[in-house]
C-alpha cells in the first residue's frame, strides 16, 4: 500500500514534565517513511524546537526510543505502513517518550540512570597476555549480548522499574545483559555472582518476558541472560550440596 | 548583559565520544592527565556504532601471507599515492596490537578454526584483514571502549556541545560549550584539546552519516587556525540503500561483497569485469569462475589460490561504475544496481550478515537471503580533515590534536573499507599519549571571559531572529544542493554556483529562527550546526574546484583523468585568513627509502600471485 500524499494525524507529547500535554499534528505522508520521518518532517515544517533524541537513523544506535500507540519501540525502525494500520483511518498515532524514566521535554527523556547502573559493573578482568584463544562457540554465547544497541526499551518496559520503580535494588534488563556478558564470557575471571545477587537484585526478576518482547535486537533477555544468572545464584547460594561442599573445601566455585 | 556559565579544568579534553575519542580518552588518563570528553551525544551513540564491515590489521590470523608492509602497501594504492606515508607506516604497523588489545578489554571478535581473531576479506586488501564480529563491528568497538573507558577516571559530558575552541596567543587552551538539555554553558580550560569529532557527510543528502556529522571539529578547527587537506576526496560508498526514499543512504557493508556478494545491473550482466582500472589490471578474477573459486575458498575457510572478484575492487571504482550502470540506462529499477548474496543461502547470511538481513526485511521489505538488494552511492566518509603531526597528531595550532575521521593523511585519495576502525584505534592512541605528553609541562590556562561571552553571543544570535526561517529547512536544502552539485561527479559549472549557492546559505542562516527555548531545542542546533555545515560545505567545494582532475573520491566530469605530473604530488590545503576560507597547494613529500623498497617487495609479490592464478586458470 503506497502512502504517498496520504494526509496522517498525530498526537505527539510537547513540553516539560508534568506541564507536558499531547499537542495535534497533521502532515503528509511519503513512500516508505518510518515514524521518525514523520516527527522530523514535523519538527521541520511546523515546530523547529520540537526536541527528539536521535543518531543513527538505521536502528544501531538505541537513541529514538518512543511508546508509539502504546508499544515501546525505536521510532526509526517502525515503519508508518504498520502503525497505520493500528489505528482507525482518521485517528491519529500516539507518540510519547518512554515513561519509567524522568522526562526531559516532548520525546526526550533523561536515561542516566542506566549509565550509573553500568559504572557500578567490573570490567573484565581477563589474561594479560595478548591473543586470546577461544572458539566460535564460546564466542557465540557472549556475541549475542553485545548486540545490544542500549534503546533502554527493556528497562522502559520492565515493571520492577516502571511499576515498582526499585531503582537503587534492581540492576534493570539492559544491565543484567551486561552482567551476563562478562559472566559467561570464556576467559573473565572475576566472580560476580554475590554482585549480581545483592547489589544487582536479579532475583527482583520474576520472569514476564516483557523485556525481552520489546528488544529491537532480539536478544533473548529473559532466557539467556537473567534466568542463567539466576540460576547461577541458586546454585551458588541455594544449593545445599553446594554449600556443604563450599563450606568443607573452602573453595570458590566455578562455573 | 553577560550570560552565566560554568568553569571546568582538565590537562586534556577530548571533544567526541566515538570510537577514536573514547581511545584517545583512554591512553591520556593512562598517561596521568586529568581527562574529560565532551560529546553531543550520549555515550556509546556515536557514528563509531554504525561501521560494519570490520577492523584492519594485520594480524596473520587468517592468512600468514599477510604483514605490516602489505597492509602499508594496499594503503598507500588504495591513497592514490597521496597518503601521509609515515601515518600510513605507524598504522600498518600497530593496528594488530591496538586490536588484541582491545580484546583484551573485552571485545569479542568472530574467531579462526584455531581460535584466534577472525579476518574478512575487503576491497582493496590484498589479503583477508579485517577483525569483525558480524557485520556490527563498529558496536563491538564503541561499546568495548566505552566499557573500558568508564573506569579510568574520565570525566564524561553527555550532550553538551562545543562550539568555541579558546585561544591564547598562538596556542588552543580550552573550549567553550552548551548543554542540550537545558541549554546552559561551560567553559572548558585546558593544557591540551584533543578533536575527535568525527566526518561532515550530513551535508549530502544521501549519507550514511548520522546527525551528528556535521563537521563540527572541521569547523573548529579551521576556526581556530589550524590547516585542513584533502576536503576533496570525499568517499562515496558504492552500497547504500536507495529504495524506499526515507531510508536512501543507509549504509549497506562491503561485506556482503567480501562474503561473496556479486553486483549485476539490469540486464543480468556482473558489470564490475569491465571496470577495471589501469593500476588494477591483474589484480582481480577475470572470469566468474575465478570469482567463484575464490569465494568458495576463502568461504571454506582456504588460503585463496586464485583472484578476488572485481567487485572487491576499492570504494571509488565500485560506486563509480554503479553511477555509470545508472547512467547508462542498466539501472535497477529505483536508480541503483542490484546486490545479490543469495547464493551463500540463509544460514551463513544470518550468521555474517545479520544487521543487513535485518535492516532490508524491517526497513524495505526485501529478504536478502532470497532475493538481491537495490543499492547504490551513498556519502560516507571524508578523506580531508586537519592537517596532523604523523607522530603526535598535533594540528598546526599547538595543543589543538586530532584523531579519526576528523583528522586527515592517512587515506589521501581514497581510504579501504576496514582502515577507519583501525585508525581510531591506532591514532586515537596516539593523539591521546602526546597529548598528555604535551600537558605534562604547562600550566593551566586561564579561562578568557571576553572570549566565552563572545562565544555565547553567538551562540545565541539565531534566538533574535523572531520571525525567520525553521532552520531545518535550510538544513534540507543545503543538503540537496551538495548532493546535486558537489557529489560523486563534479564539473566546474556546477561547483562555481554551488560557491555561489553557499553565500545564499550563510544569509539565510544567519536569518533563520528556532523557537524561543533553549531547552532542547533541536531547531537551534541545526541553525547552530548550519554554520559549520556551510563553512565545510565551502571548503569541500573549494578544494574540489581547485583540483583538475579526477583520483579517489574527487571525479572532475571536465577532467576525468588522473593528472600523476601534477596533482599526483599535490595536496590541496584549506585554511582561514581575516574570516576567509582560503586554499593553497603543498607537494607529497617523497617516501622514505625503506619503505620504497617494502612497496617494491609486495608489489613483487602480487605479481607472481597473478603470474600463477593466471597460469592456474
Amino acid at each position: 500500500m503506497s502512502l504517498k500524499g496520504k494526509k496522517q494525524n498525530f498526537k505527539i507529547t510537547r513540553g516539560e514534565g508534568e506541564d507536558s500535554s499531547m499537542q495535534d499534528y497533521e502532515i503528509e505522508l511519503d513512500e516508505g517513511m518510518v515514524v521518525l520521518d514523520c516527527v522530523h518532517r514535523i519538527q521541520y515544517e511546523q515546530e523547529p524546537d520540537l526536541a527528539v533524541r536521535w543518531n543513527c537513523k538505521a536502528g544501531k544506535c538505541g537513541s529514538c526510543s518512543a511508546e508509539i500507540n502504546g508499544r515501546p519501540r525505536l521510532m526509526c525502525m517502525t515503519r508508518m505502513s504498520d502503525v497505520v494500520q493500528e489505528v482507525d483511518e482518521g485517528e491519529p498515532i500516539d507518540i510519547r517518550p518512554m515513561q519509567t524514566f524522568p522526562h526531559i521535554k516532548d520525546l526526550v527523556t533523561d536515561v542516566s540512570w542506566n549509565y550509573d547502573v553500568a559504572q557500578k559493573i567490573k570490567p573484565i578482568n581477563g589474561p594479560e597476555e595478548m591473543n586470546w584463544e577461544f572458539n566460535q562457540m564460546e564466542a557465540d554465547r557472549v556475541q549475542h549480548f553485545r548486540e545490544c544497541i542500549e534503546c533502554f526499551l527493556c528497562v522502559n518496559t520492565c515493571h520492577v522499574l516502571r511499576d515498582h520503580e526499585l531503582f537503587d535494588d534492581f540492576a534493570g534488563p539492559r544491565n543484567l545483559v551486561r552482567l551476563a556478558q562478562y559472566e559467561m564470557h570464556p576467559l573473565d575471571l572475576e566472580d560476580r555472582i554475590p554482585e549480581i545477587k545483592k547489589e544487582f537484585g536479579v532475583e527482583y526478576c520474576n520472569i514476564t518476558r516483557c523485556c525481552t518482547e520489546v528488544c529491537p535486537a532480539g536478544i533473548q533477555i529473559t532466557d539467556d541472560a537473567i534466568i542463567q544468572l539466576k540460576e547461577r545464584v541458586v546454585d551458588r547460594y541455594y544449593d545445599p550440596l553446594q554449600r556443604i561442599w563450599r563450606t568443607l573445601t573452602r573453595q570458590k566455585v566455578r562455573y | 548583559m553577560a550570560e552565566d556559565f560554568k568553569k571546568y579544568e582538565y590537562d586534556v579534553i577530548v571533544i567526541g565520544a566515538g570510537g577514536a575519542g573514547l581511545r584517545a580518552a583512554i591512553e591520556a588518563a593512562r598517561s596521568g592527565a586529568k581527562t574529560a570528553i565532551i560529546t553531543k551525544s550520549l555515550l556509546g551513540k556515536a557514528h563509531t556504532v554504525m561501521a560494519e564491515g570490520g577492523c584492519a590489521a594485520a594480524l596473520q590470523n587468517a592468512d600468514p601471507r599477510d604483514g605490516w608492509k602489505v597492509h602499508f602497501h594496499d594503503t598507500m594504492k588504495g591513497s592514490k599515492w597521496l597518503a601521509n606515508w609515515q601515518m600510513a607506516e605507524y598504522h600498518a604497523k600497530e593496528a594488530p596490537d591496538r586490536v588484541r588489545e582491545l580484546e583484551q578489554w573485552g571485545a569479542v571478535f568472530d574467531r579462526t578454526n584455531k581460535n584466534l581473531i577472525n579476518q574478512r576479506n575487503f576491497g582493496g586488501h590484498t589479503f583477508p584483514r579485517l577483525a569483525h564480529v558480524g557485520d556490527a563491528t563498529g558496536l563491538e568497538i564503541i561499546r568495548t571502549l566505552q566499557e573500558r573507558g568508564i573506569h579510568e577516571g574520565i570525566d564524561i559530558f553527555m550532550e553538551y556541545t562545543v562550539r568555541h575552541l579558546l585561544k591564547e596567543g598562538d596556542r588552543v587552551t580550552g573550549c567553550v560549550a552548551y548543554t542540550r538539555v537545558d541549554g546552559d554553558f561551560h567553559a572548558f580550560s585546558a593544557k591540551s584539546v584533543v578533536l575527535a569529532t568525527g566526518g561532515i557527510t550530513r551535508v549530502w543528502s544521501v549519507c550514511s552519516g548520522s546527525w551528528e556529522y556535521t563537521g563540527d571539529g572541521h569547523a573548529l578547527a579551521l576556526w581556530s587556525g589550524a590547516e585542513l587537506r584533502d576536503m576533496e576526496f570525499v568517499q562515496f560508498h558504492p552500497t547504500g540503500m536507495v529504495w524506499p526514499p526515507s531510508v536512501r543512504g543507509i549504509l549497506v557493508t562491503e561485506g556482503v561483497r567480501g562474503e561473496g556478494g556479486r553486483l549485476t545491473n539490469s540486464d543480468g550482466v556482473r558489470f564490475m569485469f569491465d571496470y577495471v582500472p589501469e593500476m588494477f589490471a591483474g589484480d582481480h578474477a577475470e572470469t566468474i569462475e575465478e570469482s567463484d573459486q575464490w569465494v568458495e575458498e576463502v568461504v571454506s575457510g582456504k588460503l585463496a589460490t586464485v583472484r578476488r572478484p572485481p567487485e572487491l575492487l576499492t570504494r571509488d571504482v565500485v560506486a563509480k561504475a554503479i553511477n555509470s550502470e545508472v547512467k547508462a540506462g542498466r539501472g535497477s529499477p529505483h536508480g541503483g544496481a542490484f546486490l545479490d548474496i543469495s547464493h551463500r543461502g540463509e544460514e551463513a547470511i544470518l550468521k555474517k550478515l545479520p544487521s543487513m538481513h535485518h535492516q532490508f526485511k524491517e526497513l524495505a521489505g526485501v529478504d536478502i537471503s532470497k532475493e538481491p538488494m537495490e543499492v547504490g552511492p551513498t556519502a560516507h566518509y571524508v578523506m580531508g580533515g586537519v592537517l596532523v603531526d604523523a607522530e603526535t597528531q598535533e594540528s598546526t595550532v599547538p595543543g589543538l590534536f586530532a584523531c579519526g575521521e576528523v583528522a586527515s593523511g592517512l587515506h589521501g585519495a581514497n581510504r579501504l573499507g576496514g582502515n577507519s576502525l583501525s585508525d581510531l584505534i591506532v591514532f586515537g592512541k596516539r593523539a591521546g599519549e602526546f597529548a598528555a605528553k604535551r600537558a605534562k609541562d604547562l600550566a593551566q590556562p586561564v579561562i578568557d571571559e571576553t572570549q566565552v561571552q563572545q562565544a555565547i553571543e553567538v551562540m545565541l544570535e539565531p534566538f533574535g531572529n523572531k520571525g525567520g526561517e525553521n532552520p531545518g529547512l535550510i538544513y534540507d536544502e543545503l543538503r540537496d544542493m551538495m548532493q546535486a552539485k558537489v557529489g560523486i561527479i563534479r564539473t566546474k559549472e556546477e561547483l562555481d554556483e554551488a560557491i555561489e549557492d553557499l553565500k545564499n546559505f550563510e544569509s539565510r542562516r544567519l536569518a533563520s529562527y528556532p523557537g524561543s527555548s533553549r531547552k532542547y531545542n533541536s531547531g537551534w542546533h541545526q541553525a547552530l550546526d548550519l554554520k559549520n555545515m556551510v563553512d565545510i560545505s565551502y571548503a569541500a567545494t573549494l578544494a574540489a574546484l581547485t583540483r583538475e582532475e579526477s583520483r579517489g573520491g574527487h571525479t572532475r566530469d571536465d577532467f576525468p583523468v588522473p593528472d600523476d605530473e601534477y596533482w599526483g604530488k599535490t595536496l590541496n590545503i584549506i585554511y582561514m585568513e581575516d574570516g576567509e576560507i582560503k586554499i593553497r597547494q603543498d607537494p607529497v613529500i617523497e617516501m622514505r627509502e625503506d619503505l620504497q623498497d617494502a612497496i617494491k617487495e609486495v608489489k613483487q609479490m602480487i605479481a607472481e600471485r597473478a603470474a600463477e592464478a593466471g597460469g592456474g586458470n
